[in-house]
């Protein structure tokens, strides 16, 4: 009788999954575009990964080259702070400990917020961070920290932020920053708006109906490109900058990951993006304008030469970083986001954190930048980056 | 039967100190957390530059400190009201499949199911959303607006893709099992006396659902509503996946716009500073007060009703 009932569920069960499964194999060829986003979903992380793959197979090579630089500490080194420095870090992290078995390293990502916070508490030895530490409070707590030193922001990990968009048989576009600005405030909604025309005079384009994505957690990337509109689009940008995305509307995603799958699902889609998500989803993104009124191209050199014009307003032994937006160099791309190293002067680093730094600003660590969709640090900025490394001793 | 009555022994004395003891524990607990979130909320509201019941911003960290809760508790609302009109009819017909017409072996078998339906980890409902419902229910969307579009619920500029339509959707998946397994439970609990009454009048199966086995499970009906209600007003992960997060109070289902405080909560955390955190605590209280609000007009409503009943009765 038990058995018998036993019978009887599994039986059930059986069928259900059998029903189930033909409901499965009912939709997958009849629902292409579902079909479609799963496959560019499962792309997206699986180009993600060798990303970071096709760079380890570098290490061989990179560490021979850079044995020089590295004198080998050992000890453990507690880091966390922005997610946008990730793959950098756990690329460099690698190599390092390669070289150095001694050394155990561990970046645990959660955000710039969470990096200062840990910081200011003691529980890393240094933070990663898409801004620097904000005057007033903020650094004065992380002052407390490093006493009798000062905590520093050291820029490290530069990013080109691109502006992707999907626009079926659209292979260039031009999108100067008072047009962005109109797109992301909800002010231009179609993309055959007379300001986009502007913009390409010779390419046709669709009436599709224009959706924004932005970050819906808080952002360097919004941060950044945010700045960018309000310093380049001055009078159609009313909302300022802000890492949490500061213009109603639009559709907020987490993680650039998120805005990436979302602008690649939707025919009309516009979103901005590191740029290895673009390249990896193969999403096309635009030229953009600059305060010349041209429009740039987004390459490595570009963003690099955009970037060695930028001005140093941190005090003393800090190195923030101020963008001069008012570049005109019609080759400086001017929406990009630098990332930075959080850390403590006046002999508060360890020895194996002072070595891990000069590691990653050297140029075998920042020439690995470029393969993992960021660009090196400019050779003006990088050689007071290692100057001031090399007086945290 | 008869009870001597007996000194109070120690065993009773212990047994009694010992419930009184998690009794004012868990007050105690309560009041901490109560008085830790308030405190935390505090700062938050008094530095917030604009009204935080009225206004749509999220910018708490900012200067001046520029926040509000209206969007994401009108999105909140709007989502879980959705999931329940979806989700409530369609767990009352399984309820009722399962209790008055499946044969009982299928009716087992059944059961086991919806409650297997409960064990899913909700982010795994948020993906299933995310990666399947939001592409295609855009065909559905567009045809929602095309022929029912003069209902301002159904208005649309033209963009499809997530909604809060699609929240509603996931989310009455998800209240689906709770809502069945209650109501399941109480259907089953109808008097048989009556049952059979109903029958010798001559009632048809359909009548005797109605005036016995519906009409007797009122009650704990709504009580199963008001939980799945509490569980689609709370839900996380799942939502903030498949909601625009875009703060704007908005009253139609398929713009793709709106938000909710547990998916915002879930979402802005990561890099809210001191007055962000305190901010979202806030919105949190807020969302408490909301639960507790439907929780007591819910209790109302069934009470309300035993009332009439009594007084009809009488």
């Amino acid at each position: 009788m038990k058995l018998n009932r036993f019978a009887t569920t599994a039986c059930l069960i059986a069928a259900g999954a059998i029903a189930l499964s033909a409901c499965g194999s009912d939709n997958n060829p009849t629902s292409a575009g579902s079909d479609s986003t799963v496959t560019s979903s499962s792309g997206a992380s699986s180009s993600d990964s060798t990303g970071v793959t096709t760079a380890a197979g570098d290490p061989t090579g990179s560490t021979t080259s850079s044995g020089t630089g590295i004198t080998c500490a050992t000890g453990t080194l507690q880091l966390s702070g922005s997610t946008a420095q990730t793959n950098a870090m756990s690329e460099w992290i690698k190599n390092y400990q390669t070289a150095c078995p001694g050394a155990t390293i561990n970046y645990g990502g959660g955000g710039s917020g969470q990096g200062v916070q840990n910081f200011q508490d003691g529980t890393v030895d240094f933070a990663g961070s898409d801004f620097p530490l904000a005057d007033g409070d903020e650094h004065d707590k992380a002052n407390q920290r490093c006493a009798p030193g000062t905590a520093v922001d050291l820029p490290m990990v530069p990013g080109p932020i691109a502006i992707g968009y999907n626009l079926p048989g659209v292979k260039d576009l031009n999108l100067s920053a008072s047009t962005l600005a109109g797109i992301f405030s909800g002010k231009i909604t179609a993309w055959n708006d007379d300001a986009i025309k502007k913009d390409n005079p010779n390419v046709d384009l669709p009436s599709t109906k224009i959706q924004t994505f932005h970050r819906s957690d808080g952002s360097g990337t919004s941060y950044n490109f945010s700045n960018y509109l309000a310093n380049e689009a001055k009078s159609d940008w009313s909302y300022g900058a802000n890492k949490a995305w500061p213009a109603p509307g639009g559709v907020g995603e987490k993680g650039t990951a998120g805005i990436a799958q979302g602008v690649k699902s939707t025919p009309g889609g516009i979103g901005y993006m590191e740029l290895s998500y673009a390249t990896q989803n193969s999403i096309s993104y635009a030229k953009v304008g600059n305060a010349g009124g041209d429009f740039v191209e987004l390459t490595t050199d570009n963003v690099v030469k955009f970037l060695s014009t930028a001005t140093v307003v941190g005090q003393g032994d800090d190195l923030a970083l101020k963008f001069d937006y008012t570049n005109t160099d019609a080759d400086a791309y001017p929406n990009l986001l630098v990332t930075y190293e959080i850390v403590c002067t006046g002999g508060k680093s360890s020895e194996l954190a002072r070595d891990f730094l000069s590691y990653i600003v050297s140029d075998e660590a920042q020439n690995l930048l470029p393969d993992l969709g960021y660009v090196k640090l400019p050779s003006n900025i990088q050689t007071k980056v290692q100057d001031t490394i090399k007086g945290l001793g | 039967m008869f009870y001597e009555r007996k000194r109070p022994q120690r065993g009773d004395t212990v047994f009694r100190a010992a419930t009184l003891g998690a009794a004012a524990f868990l007050l105690v607990i309560m009041a901490a957390i109560a008085a830790f979130l308030i405190a935390k909320a505090l700062p938050a509201i008094r530095s917030d530059s604009v009204n935080f019941l009225t206004s749509s911003r999220w910018n708490p960290d900012d200067d001046p400190s520029t926040w509000g809760i209206a969007a994401l508790a009108v999105g909140t609302l709007i989502s879980s009201v959705l999931g329940l009109a979806i989700g409530v009819p369609i767990a009352i017909g399984v309820a009722l499949f399962i209790s008055h017409y499946a044969p009982r072996r299928v009716a087992r078998g059944f059961g086991y199911l919806v409650d297997l339906l409960a064990a899913v980890p909700s982010v795994v409902y948020g993906l299933w959303a995310l990666v399947y419902l939001v592409p295609n229910m855009r065909d559905v969307s567009k045809w929602l607006h095309d022929y029912l579009g003069f209902i301002p619920i159904f208005g649309s500029d033209g963009l499809y893709g997530k909604s809060l339509l699609v929240a509603g959707v996931v989310l009455a998946v998800m209240i689906l099992p709770i809502v069945a397994a209650i109501s399941r439970e109480v259907f089953l609990q109808t008097p048989q006396e009556t049952i059979e009454g109903a029958y010798a009048l001559g009632a048809t199966r359909w009548e005797m659902i109605r005036i016995c086995v519906l009409s007797h499970g009122k009650s704990g009906v709504v009580s199963a509503i008001v939980l799945g209600f509490g569980r689609a007003l709370g839900e996380t992960i799942a939502v903030a996946l498949v909601l625009p997060a875009s703060n704007v109070i908005t009253f139609s289902i398929l713009k793709p716009e709106g938000n909710s405080i547990a998916a915002n909560i879930a979402n802005v955390y990561g890099d809210a500073g001191e007055i962000g955190r305190g901010a979202l605590i806030a919105s949190g209280l807020v969302l408490f007060a909301m639960t507790l609000a439907v929780n007591l007009i819910a209790r109302g409503v069934v009470a309300r009703g035993g009332n009439l009943r009594r007084k009809a009765a009488a």
